[in-house]
């Protein structure tokens, strides 16, 4: 099911998931957090950056601690943690905020 | 979230009404040829796909005398028929066991038993179709390979046998599953399940040392790739990325730390999971253990022990050696390979290590069995030991202990819901209703007990308990691993 922002039609994956990571924009992130009814605003996007920065270095999402450890050190301790990356993405930090941030899916028993 | 219902929590296990058909669309994602092909599957049918699949069936039926002998022996008796967590959960009579392997049972009739080639209608065979590949598909994917149906099948029918020889027949003709074998190839490319390259496990680790040093103030180490260590350990990569596992994991290197013994994690087997189980695939089931062998061999280690995976355990307890053996090289004093908990439970005993039991008194535990461990492999040198070592290790760490009801545990032990390869967001009503067994059981010890927090020993339940605790009503950190609440109670301060 391919996912259109500014103007452009992308491929995804079955489960919405980028097919190109190169094909990422900003544009693109707000259009599929608006197909699940959801905006993003700038605590959003501290982790959607991360992430990226991240997988740009390790060709792999961070693990939960990485990214709470991570958030917590940016935003302060109070929002360094699993339950408020829950609130910010209800569908789980590993894989909603990847789909917004391009990566794959995390895979395995996760 | 879900355009499904969550079952209502039960008091007992109650038998449902049935609803026919009700789960007949529920089917796993299927692999693409991309995900197919390092695996040695086609990546679609193919016009003769009927022949292959009906030479493949007859492969099997020789190479397995186990496969031929449940074809041939069910009695139909019903024993099976509400032993099913997936049953249970979804009313749908298909998943009764018995109901399912009719599904290959009824092929297996047609194509090799005189009387189903010539009055098929009389015995119940039936052609191979697409229609019947489609009930395949989406039926023996509701199954886990749990086997809990099979310790009350008179005969011992294995379910999780016929499960895994379908899986198999349907990759043979390019109709795998995506999950599955996506996750394989990872293994293969990357060395686990994650696709979690060397650098980034290694940045993992080091975090780990850091959050341990500054919570404790003691230099506890996380080795990678480290020669002349004692002790490889394998563990499932989930222990590396995901909550709560990740705490189990902290739980092993205090402990190798307090014990005073060498380890080390390897990036070349940095998986514990052995996913050619699920799928049926021998060939496949091979390649991925023999990473452990080289990467035993390459670090010189004496001794494998294995972290908190439940299938990772029956694949290593009852088939490393066949797969991947002889094991020789290793020291012969200690059994290869070994569980997690046996080495704890064993440093307990000798008195190596101290747990300070109050440190856990906010929480009040019951244990969850994973099915793998429980029916399929044995833990120490006891018979159930299995099931003791888990629980006294659990007793050893906190003061307030509570089983579930003795029909839902040992080796009765219902499915966490999503085993056998079915841990995936495309088959989340499945999960969620094959959960409810569990849930329910759960929620009895809560009321009659107060307890606070399921534990565990498998990354796949884990996952699986933090996705559906939540749809009945229950908090998604309740579970844990059972190395955490030995992570949270060890004395470390004693050994400096």
């Amino acid at each position: 099911m391919p996912i259109e922002a500014g103007g452009k039609t992308y491929e995804t994956d079955e489960e919405g998931y980028l097919a190109d990571l190169n094909d990422w924009n900003p544009d693109l992130a707000t259009a599929m957090a608006k197909a699940d009814g959801a905006d993003l605003d700038e605590n959003h996007w501290e982790v959607i950056n991360f992430l990226r920065e991240y997988y740009e270095e390790y060709q792999i999402a961070p693990a939960v601690r990485v990214l709470t450890k991570a958030i917590g050190k940016k935003l302060g301790p109070e929002k360094g943690n699993s339950k408020y990356l829950y609130e910010l993405f209800p569908y789980g930090p590993a894989k909603q905020a990847c789909k917004y941030a391009g990566l794959p899916k995390p895979t395995g028993c996760v | 979230m879900a355009n499904f219902e969550t079952p209502e929590l039960q008091e007992t296990v109650e038998i449902p009404a049935l609803k026919k058909g009700v789960m007949s669309h529920s089917r796993p994602f299927v692999s693409k040829e991309q995900f197919q092909a390092p695996l040695g599957f086609p990546g679609e049918l193919a016009d003769d796909w009927k022949d292959v699949a009906i030479a493949k069936l007859g492969e099997l039926l020789k190479t397995n005398r186990a496969l031929q002998v449940f074809m041939d022996s069910c009695v139909k008796c019903g024993a099976c028929t509400d032993k099913c967590h997936y049953f249970l959960g979804t009313s749908d009579p298909r998943n009764m066991p018995v109901a399912r392997q009719d599904l290959l049972r009824g092929v297996y009739r047609r194509y090799y038993t005189l009387p189903g080639k010539y009055f098929p209608k009389l015995v119940g065979a039936t052609d191979l179709t697409e229609e019947v590949m489609d009930q395949w598909y989406s039926y023996f994917h509701q199954c886990s390979e749990c086997r809990r149906c099979s310790v009350y099948c008179p005969y011992g029918i294995d379910t999780a046998e016929i499960t895994m020889a379908t899986r198999d027949i349907m990759n043979a003709v390019g109709k795998g599953q995506k999950y599955s074998n996506e996750i394989i190839g990872k293994v293969f490319k990357i060395g686990n399940n994650l696709g979690l390259p060397q650098p980034a496990l290694e940045d993992t680790l080091l975090g780990l040392e850091e959050d341990v040093k500054d919570e404790t103030g003691i230099d506890v180490r996380f080795p990678l790739d480290e020669k002349g260590a004692e002790v490889l350990v394998v563990t499932p990569s989930a222990d590396f990325f995901a909550e709560p596992h990740i705490d189990g994991l902290i739980g092993y290197a205090k402990v190798f730390h307090a014990a005073g013994i060498s380890w080390t994690l390897s990036s070349h087997a940095s998986e514990a999971a052995n996913f050619g189980l699920f799928i049926g695939s021998n060939e496949n089931m091979k390649k991925i253990a023999m990473r452990i062998r080289e990467a035993a061999l390459d670090l010189g280690v004496k001794r494998i022990i294995f972290g908190e995976c439940g299938h990772a355990w029956r694949v290593a307890y009852s088939y490393l050696n066949t797969l991947a053996g002889p094991f020789d090289f290793l020291d012969p004093r200690y059994p290869v390979p070994q569980h997690i908990c046996e080495f704890t439970h064993d440093l307990i005993q000798r008195g190596v290590i101290t747990l300070d039991k109050s440190r856990n008194d906010h929480r009040r535990v019951t244990f969850h069995d994973s099915c793998n461990v429980a029916r399929a492999s044995r833990m120490g040198d006891m018979p159930g030991g299995q099931f003791v070592i888990p629980r006294e290790v659990i007793k050893a760490a906190c003061n307030h202990f509570y089983d579930m009801a003795p029909e839902t545990i040992g080796e009765a032990t219902f499915c966490c819901g999503g085993g056998g390869g079915l841990l995936t967001d495309d088959l989340m009503e499945l999960r969620v209703k094959g959960a409810l067994p569990r849930m329910s059981a759960l929620k009895q010890v809560v009321e009659e007990h107060e307890v606070t927090h399921m534990a565990a020993i498998c990354a796949i339940c884990k996952s699986q308990f933090s996705k559906v605790l939540p749809y009945y009503g229950f908090q998604m950190d309740q579970i844990i691993s059972v190395h955490q609440l030995v992570s949270d109670a060890i004395v470390l301060d004693a050994q400096q």
